[in-house]
């Protein structure tokens, strides 16, 4: 038995009968429905910024990007623009196709080792592919939420709403048309895409060594909110109207409870609640901390222009008089030039000496 | 070393699948072979570092200070403050397992804790207790642990099986670069005296004799000499080689490594050879430094401060000797320290002049602001310029392939540049496969300080990868002569290529322009640098036996 996947999943399934219970209680509707989800804004608006706070008060003391490709040197050499980026808009390039195509993930390949001790690399594409899913259906499903936050709808959302459900009449939902507006893509995407890097974690031997509590409870969290936002709208069929209601109360600060929104419309708001509550506080904030990233966002033009360090402080150097003083003598004997001629008599002994290297190199 | 190390059919059984147990409850076993003998108290009290005492990895007790774990906490916590990539790398990990089968050390060992995300989870477990909430509250299923002696003893076991290659962080969907992490977590262990005495001593001789073996400035120049002779005996050519040369127009530095040991002397004769070459034609004046005799910076694998410490020779030297800008030769760390480090640490440099390549006219101007000047950038101008007269059909006996060292690679991106010059010296070069080159290159198996005799078969496993890229060229093209432009290179791929692809040598870039560069007054050349015949060449006389058998008793 594995804890580090067993608590998570009881804690997130533990969170979905609260809250379903809850939602029964006429009295904790206005929790689950108003309270909860201010505190969780709030949690997240105030934690994510004391987190990119926190990250840029520490400095970059040193221009480290990493070079993934040719740098910019003599003039007749092609230089990699978007891999070794050499000033700013081809550092934005850079971090766009890290964002938008997670460019280092494409580049990921899957060691082999044959009996006959051969060692090989091939492309292995099924983690981007997944993380690309996941990461799009996410945003779309995020898209067209909009709608439940803005009247009238913007058309973006309209536009979005209408790519994503455009794949409905060639696909064989017939059973599912029964009065349903359109069957949106991206949330069965993004219930395949969780349940897919939920297994990999659980299967790929090496993943599931390095996997803890915190990489696993996020995905049954989104699983979970997937889930019961798939059956309100396909199954349960809840009261849309009642539901908008609300969350437009929400954004407007007029909170209220409609008549009529169903326990599973809780469920939904309440795990979404934790989720954005508990963002700040895990590694989902990697969606901050790519930004800042000195091994992609900084520029590989060290060597022409002098980047500083806040904090730059003077060490302790052997200086070359030093160095004279102590072999003057020896440099003189070979004929090597000297700042000072040695006086005849004034031969000094080094203090403390080092171990006389052995073989070093 | 050798009667210990297993054979190359017990090494190559490797098994990449963990165990069950959880990785926090397998005890680190630090076993012989794979780690680096406890640094010499001298050389950490020269250097006046703390808690210099005699101390062995393999004793109970590390004979730590008192309070050493708040030392830990105060370290960690100070660098989080002072780096914003070690703050961000400790935070954003999601463990996605990209990098995990990208390490050379965990190809080659099969070590889980070599995977990179594991071995920054060594640090990261006590991040979490020590700094954050949630790890406080959940524990151990959330990674959390607290600091122990045997998590130290980990640390310090993993952090010196990591060659600081940045391999994993080309792969990292947010860059985060273990190599990084490993250079916190060795500062961290520096504030304990724990480090390796192949690093210590090293640092502790560059910081007194100006390079990492301790050789004295007389000795050195003896060296130089030395190859002055050889190069007459080869060429007939007498070469003159400026030593602390006031008013030379170009300081040149170099690792002491390639002055000191074969094959690396061969690409220092030709470097010799070449500014003599640039001396005879063009009139241009380089000078090597005693003082300024190391290229390579060991500090750099002990803390930052101490990699400044040794860095500041080069500007200071380059500034008493009132050259115009500096010169440096084939290493690889030396390279990451000089492109993203130097002029941070040691700039500004308004006392040298914008490198411009009085030959060519070029401006180098991807190094107008710290004013060092990469070997192969110059001499990749020079060829282009048709400066150089040379006859790459010296060189037709090699098949060549090229190693692209780690840190000119992922911290520099100098890649066409020496393969330029390659192209230009020899006829018969070939690549590697390209998931084994430029920024996916494999590490040597020695960086970062771990090229020591007794961690050989670390070396030999962490090598593997590298190794074995060159097995399949050479079986395919009949490859016999691997390129590299690093000094430790040069150290450390000989033993490994003997181990696992016998067949094959190691050369400098500059050992193969010096042996297809037409020299003035040459005479015709019947051996290369190293005194062995070039094949077709050959001189029939006995003379040319006697030649090369003095040479051969010379090393
Ligand atoms: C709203 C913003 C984001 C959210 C909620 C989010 C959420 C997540 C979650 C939950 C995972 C974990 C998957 C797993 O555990 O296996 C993940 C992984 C990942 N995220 Fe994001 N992410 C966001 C933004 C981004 C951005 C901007 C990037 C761009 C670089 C990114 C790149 C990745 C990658 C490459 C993975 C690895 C896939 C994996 O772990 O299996 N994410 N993200
Ligand atoms: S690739 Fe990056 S995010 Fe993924 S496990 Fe490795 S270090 Fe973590
Ligand atoms: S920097 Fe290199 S040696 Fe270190 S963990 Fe990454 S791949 Fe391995």
């Amino acid at each position: 038995m594995n804890l580090r996947y067993i608590v998570p999943l009881i804690a997130v399934i533990l969170l979905f009968l609260i809250s379903y219970l809850g939602a029964q209680v006429s009295g904790l509707q206005y929790l689950l429905g108003v309270v909860v989800p201010y505190l969780a804004i709030i949690t997240f608006v105030l934690g994510f910024a004391y987190r990119v706070i926190n990250w840029s008060r520490s400095p970059v003391p040193f221009s480290i990007p990493t070079t993934g490709g040719q740098q910019k040197s003599l003039p007749w050499i092609q230089h990699s623009k978007f891999d070794s980026p050499a000033n700013g808009w081809q550092i934005v390039v850079r971090m766009a196709l890290e964002i938008f195509t997670f460019r280092s993930l494409f580049r990921n390949t899957r060691m082999k080792l044959t009996q006959g001790g051969r060692l090989s690399y091939q492309l292995e594409i099924f983690l981007w592919v997944g993380a690309l899913a996941f990461h799009y259906a996410f945003l779309v499903v995020l898209i067209r939420h909009l709608r439940f936050f803005t009247e009238p709808v913007p058309f973006f959302v309209q536009l979005v709403e209408n790519v994503d459900s455009f794949f409905r009449v060639e696909i064989i939902y017939p059973a599912f048309k029964f009065g349903v507006p359109g069957v949106y893509l991206s949330g069965f995407v993004l219930l395949a895409a969780v349940s897919y890097l939920f297994f990999r974690r659980l299967f790929v031997r090496q993943v599931k060594y390095i996997s803890i509590a915190s990489d696993y409870f996020p995905l049954f969290l989104i699983f979970g909110i997937a889930l019961s936002g798939i059956l309100m709208r396909y199954f349960a069929k809840i009261d849309v109207t009642a539901a908008k209601e609300l969350t437009l109360g929400l954004i407007t600060f007029r909170p209220n409870i409609p008549e009529g929104v169903s326990a599973i419309f809780f469920v939904h708001v309440f795990l979404v609640s934790i989720f954005i509550a508990y963002f700040p506080f895990s590694k989902l904030m990697h969606l901050g901390g790519v930004f800042l990233s000195p091994t992609r966002n900084m520029p590989t033009d060290t060597r022409a222009r002098r980047h500083v360090n806040p904090w730059n402080y003077p060490v302790p150097v052997h200086t070359y008089d030093e160095y004279e003083d102590e072999f003057r003598e020896k440099m003189v004997e070979v004929g090597l030039p000297v700042e000072k001629m040695p006086e005849p008599a004034a031969a000094k002994t080094p203090a403390s000496e080092p171990e006389q290297a052995e073989e070093k190199e | 070393m050798a009667d210990e190390t297993p054979k190359p059919e017990e090494l190559i059984q490797i098994d990449h699948r963990p165990p069950k147990t959880d990785w926090m409850d397998v005890p680190v076993d630090i076993r012989k072979g794979m780690y680096c003998y406890a640094s010499n108290p001298k050389s950490v009290e020269y250097l006046g570092l703390p808690n210099a005492r005699q101390w062995n990895p393999l004793d109970e007790d590390w004979q730590l200070p008192e309070n050493w774990q708040e030392i830990i906490h105060e370290g960690f916590k100070e660098r989080l403050e002072k780096f914003r990539s070690f703050r961000v790398f400790m935070d954003i990990c999601v463990r996605c397992g990209a990098c995990a089968d990208k390490c050379h050390y965990f190809i080659g060992t099969g070590d889980p804790k070599n995977m990179p995300v594991l071995r920054a989870e060594l640090l990261r477990s006590v991040y979490r207790n020590d700094f954050t909430r949630m790890g406080k509250i959940l524990g151990k299923i959330n990674g959390a642990r607290p600091m122990s002696l045997d998590v130290l003893k980990e640390w310090w076991y993993y952090l010196f099986q990591c060659s600081e290659c940045r391999r994993c962080s080309v792969f990292c969907p947010y860059g985060i670069d273990t190599a990084e992490i490993t250079i916190m977590g060795r500062e961290l262990l520096n504030l304990l005296g724990l480090n390796i005495d192949w690093i210590a001593t090293p640092v502790a001789n560059c910081y007194r004799t100006g390079n990492h073996l301790g050789i004295q400035p007389h000795a050195f120049k003896d060296m130089l000499d030395f190859f002055v002779e050889d190069i007459e005996e080869i060429t007939g050519v007498q070469v003159d080689c400026n030593i602390n040369k006031k008013g030379a127009d170009i300081l040149f530095i170099t690792p002491s490594g390639d002055v000191f040991a074969d094959p690396g002397t061969y690409t220092a004769m030709g470097y010799l050879m070449l500014f003599h070459y640039l001396k005879e034609k063009y009139g241009l004046d380089v000078t090597w430094s005693t003082y300024g005799s190391e290229g390579g910076n060991f500090g750099f694998f002990t803390s930052h401060e101490t990699m400044k410490r040794l860095n500041s020779k080069m500007y200071a030297e380059a500034k008493r000797l009132g050259v115009k800008w500096i010169l440096g030769g084939e290493c690889g760390h030396m390279w990451r320290v000089i492109n993203q480090y130097m002029d941070t640490m040691n700039g500004p440099t308004d006392f040298l002049e914008e490198p411009v390549s009085p030959i060519t006219g070029t401006k180098f101007e991807n190094a107008r602001s710290n004013r060092m000047v990469h070997i192969a950038e110059f001499v990749a101008d020079l060829i282009k310029h048709g400066k150089l007269e040379l006859d790459p059909s010296r060189n037709d006996h090699l098949k060549v392939t090229f190693h692209d060292s780690c840190n000119p690679s992922r911290g520099m991106g100098i890649f066409d540049e020496p393969r330029y010059v390659i192209e230009s010296v020899c006829n018969h070069f070939y690549e590697m496969p390209a998931n084994t080159i430029r920024e996916n290159t494999f590490c040597c198996g020695s960086g970062a300080g771990l090229n020591a005799g007794e961690n050989m078969e670390l070396r030999l496993t962490g090598g593997l990868p590298r190794a074995n890229a060159v097995k399949h060229v050479h079986e395919k093209h009949g490859v016999n002569m691997l390129a590299c432009i690093c000094a430790i290179d040069r150290a450390a791929l000989p033993p490994l290529m003997e181990y696992w692809v016998p067949e094959v040598d190691v050369t400098g870039l500059h050992e193969m322009v010096a042996n297809a560069l037409i020299m003035p007054g040459e005479n015709e050349r019947s051996t290369d640098l190293r005194g062995e015949d070039i094949p077709g060449r050959e001189v029939v006389e006995e003379e040319s036996d006697i030649e090369s058998e003095e040479q051969a008793d010379e090393k």
